[in-house]
């Protein structure tokens, strides 16, 4: 219940349309935004919920179908007219200019900006009064992810805003800043301001919203109230079925394939963890869940196994062989594979085809090269394989990554190692902003390989996924491991604990 | 060997003439590039401006009037490539050298017929008061406008990009074009307002050369100046201050290196001729600090 909503609509959409070439991003979308409601845009990737808000930011000028806002037509031709009208919006690539301090990023966002000095002293005031401490000479590429985000919404937030849309606003967030956030969103919603919610995370919008639309193939398909809705049943909104949730055979777990042994390396960027005293046992048939807030050491520890980060001698042994100074891809070659969490750069050349793609981490064991020759037909093949295998939706193997959607993209990349047939795969955020059923297939693709007897390591910071597919359980914190634990009966205050004094989380504090 | 003939005043006098076409394209240059524009055409766009700024200036008797048909030419040129470059999304590197090449055939062409022709008289200020200083007005207050101009545009630049809307926006067009497209600035239309703005100036900075400086026309006639005025946009980190020191310093260490070899100093003529182009890029890799603006180079397209 919240004590600002009114039944007054302050927004109507009346049935936008937009096509692009060979496809219907929207098709006749309709509904009402209230002042001081939280309603929350659901759908998957690609069932136009960014199309919509691009129209209503002003970026995307619809087909057809018509807007109001406070009873009066509403048609912004730019993005300055739709900031003018009081519609601002946290994007969820960032929009932000990483060699420009925060005081000279929030003036570009805003129509009329005050002179640097007095900007600087607004920014002051509302971050505090809303509780996101920001200091607005800093240079906005040293901040962390959240202090962006945060520049983003005080960005918004000095326009007054009657409408606020936020895509994706806690993918990057790690659970505290997730906790700042809705406390900030809530004393918006209190004030009167409507904010439009895009979330893959659906038990944050029961959490948070008052209403929710379902967008499908860009029609709207239903509405619900989602703060008596199950998580699942909006799910099943959204995919237009019932959800498959990943199931496995408890399969014994089998010999040690690769010993870590005392593991500390250092971090190649300048703001990373160290690893510290790293031990663990890796064990075939089991899948392990590392939890932890990001910036602990994930990036990291990845780049240790993989090899792209090279150990001392006598801390990794595959078998009986020290294999701490390989390189990925001769670590690659013993089945040894792996996934990073950024998708475009790291995992995958963003320029580059899905063949291409595929070549770069399939090469040494699909065995796509003889003779220093690339087979571009067994490669393609395997491209095709990985496509229709892990359903990623796109025209063809020749297109490039960066066409992908991000969730896409990264069925793509994890497919791409799971094909590979490793023996030991590590996976960092294997479904950071994946729709739920994507997420879905993800997860059993990850099952099915460690039920096949390989090794997986799944780091994430998703706590519900780790307990959904983990057998052991292990938390990362400050470059520092702790023992893996039986993942089943884990309760939240023993996870809570092994996560422990990381950064004063909520759930460490145990009576 | 005659140190003697060497005037410290009249040295540092002919510093600031050295060295001005060289800031003016450059100071141009270095706002193309806030604005995430890579044009590599500086040479060709200057050599064009100094041939048709010459005519101009002949056919006129002005060189004032020289100077406006530079200005305009060299910023026609830069209008070709920025069509070229925003619209048809050519490569940029490839754009720019190919507009150097294209500058200076159409330079020698325009050329043909002023070959050794001498440009009409454009006197030095002197300035009242500050021009009868000792030692300091000769050096610094009496000179001919356009070092002072050249100056001016260097501070108004620096305002530009530091104290206004239009530069605030300019910088994020530069450090993020997506960013900046997604809260609605135009990147095309301030890219090619830069391009052009770049343009003229390396216009002026040619037509400097060929009606003040040298003051005839010669075939060849910048010899390398656009590029060196890029290396120094590079290598000052793309501040406008630290602009101004690169330029002095290789217009001073120019006009030393000449004196030396006027004076017979015994070191071979070949050394002397490298040592502005060494001296200028040992100071400013010392000093350099900042880095590339983020979108330097990269081709710009609303549907990414």
């Amino acid at each position: 219940m919240t004590p600002a909503a009114t039944d007054r609509a302050l927004m109507e959409l009346n049935g936008l349309t937009k096509a692009y070439p060979g496809v219907v991003a929207n098709s006749d979308v309709s509904f009402n935004l209230k002042a001081g409601e939280v309603h929350a845009l659901l759908g998957e990737n690609g069932a136009g919920k960014s199309t919509l808000v691009k129209t209503i930011y002003g970026l995307v000028k619809p087909d057809s179908g018509t807007m109001t806002l406070d009873g009066a037509p509403f048609a912004p031709a730019e993005p300055r007219a739709a900031r003018a009208a009081g519609i601002a919006m946290v994007f969820q690539h960032f929009s932000l200019f990483e060699a420009l301090d925060v005081a000279e990023n929030v003036a570009l966002g805003m129509e009329n900006p005050p002179p640097l000095r007095d900007l600087a002293q607004r920014i002051k005031e509302v971050s505090e009064t809303y509780g996101l401490p920001l200091d607005p000479s800093r240079i906005v590429g040293d901040l962390s992810a959240g202090e962006r985000q945060r520049v983003e919404i005080i960005r918004c937030l000095l326009q007054y805003p009657k409408v606020l849309i936020m895509d994706e606003p806690t993918s990057v967030l790690t659970p505290q800043e997730v906790d700042i956030l809705f406390d900030t969103l809530r004393k918006l919603r209190d004030e009167g301001t409507a904010i439009l919610y895009i979330s893959h995370k659906l038990e944050e919008i029961r959490a948070l919203c008052d209403d929710a639309t379902v967008l499908r193939l860009g029609k709207v398909v239903g509405t619900c109230d989602p703060r008596d809705t199950s998580a699942r049943a909006m799910a099943e909104m959204m995919v237009g079925g019932t959800l498959h949730v990943p199931e496995r055979d408890s399969a014994a777990a089998g010999d040690v394939l690769m010993k870590i042994n005392g593991l500390s390396v250092s971090s190649p960027t300048e703001f990373g963890s160290a690893l510290k005293d790293i031990t663990l046992d890796i064990r075939g048939g089991v899948v392990l869940g590392i939890g932890g807030v990001a910036g602990n050491g994930q990036d990291e520890l990845l780049g240790a196994l993989s090899g792209e980060i090279r150990a001392p001698k006598g801390q990794i042994f595959h078998g009986a062989d020290d294999i701490g100074h390989l390189p990925p891809d001769a670590r690659r070659g013993l089945g040894i594979c792996a996934a990073p969490e950024e998708r475009m750069g790291h995992a995958a050349a963003p320029d580059m085809s899905l063949t291409e793609n595929a070549a770069l981490t399939g090469r040494k064991r699909k065995a796509l090269t003889k003779n220093g020759f690339l087979n571009w037909r067994k490669t393609r093949d395997f491209a095709e394989e990985i496509i229709e295998r892990f359903d990623v939706r796109t025209p063809g193997a020749g297109n490039a990554a960066r066409s992908l959607s991000g969730g896409n993209l990264q069925k793509f990349v994890i497919g791409r190692e799971i094909l590979q047939d490793p023996q030991i795969l590590i996976v960092n955020q294997p479904t950071w902003g994946v729709d739920a059923s994507a997420a879905a297939a993800i997860r059993q693709a990850l099952l099915d390989l460690a039920a096949k007897g390989a090794a997986v390591i799944v780091i994430s910071q998703d706590l519900d996924e780790l307990m959904e597919i983990s057998d052991e359980f292990a938390a990362l914190n400050e470059g520092r491991l702790t023992k893996p634990r039986p993942a089943r009966g884990l309760t939240v205050d023993e996870i809570g604990l092994m996560l422990g004094g990381a950064h004063d989380m909520e759930v460490a504090h145990v009576g | 060997m005659d140190f003697g003939s060497i005037n410290p005043i009249l040295l540092l006098a002919s510093l600031m003439v050295a060295a001005t076409p060289i800031l003016l394209a450059a100071i141009g240059e270095l706002v193309v590039e806030r604005a995430g524009v890579l044009n590599l055409g500086v040479e060709g766009m200057m050599i064009v401006g100094s041939v048709l700024g010459f005519v101009a200036a002949i056919g006129t008797g002005n060189a004032w009037v020289g100077f406006g048909v530079a200005a305009v030419a060299g910023a026609g040129l830069a209008l070709m490539f920025g069509i070229l470059t925003q619209y048809l999304l050519t490569n940029q590197v490839a754009s720019g050298l190919a507009l150097t090449l294209f500058g200076l055939g159409l330079a020698a062409l325009l050329g043909q017929g002023y070959l050794g022709t001498k440009a009409p008289s454009f006197p030095d200020l002197h300035i009242p008061v500050l021009g009868d200083i000792p030692v300091i007005g000769p050096i610094v207050f009496q000179h001919d406008p356009m070092v002072y101009i050249g100056l001016a545009i260097v501070a108004g630049v620096w305002w530009f990009l530091n104290k206004t809307r239009g530069g605030l926006v300019l910088r994020a067009v530069g450090e993020n074009h997506e960013a900046a497209h997604a809260l609605g600035y135009h990147v095309i239309r301030t890219r090619l307002l830069a391009i052009m703005f770049g343009g003229a100036c390396a216009g002026l900075g040619g037509a400097y050369l060929s009606i003040v400086r040298v003051p005839t026309y010669a075939e060849g006639l910048t010899a390398g100046a656009g590029w060196i005025a890029l290396a120094i946009v590079v290598f000052a980190s793309w501040k406008p201050g630290r602009l101004l020191i690169g330029a002095y310093l290789f217009g001073g260490v120019t006009v030393l290196q000449l004196n030396l070899q006027a004076a017979g100093v015994a070191i071979p003529v070949e050394y002397l001729s490298m040592s502005p182009y060494i001296a200028t890029i040992l100071v400013l890799v010392i000093m350099s600090a900042g880095s590339a603006p983020g979108s330097l180079g990269k081709t710009f397209h609303a549907s990414r």
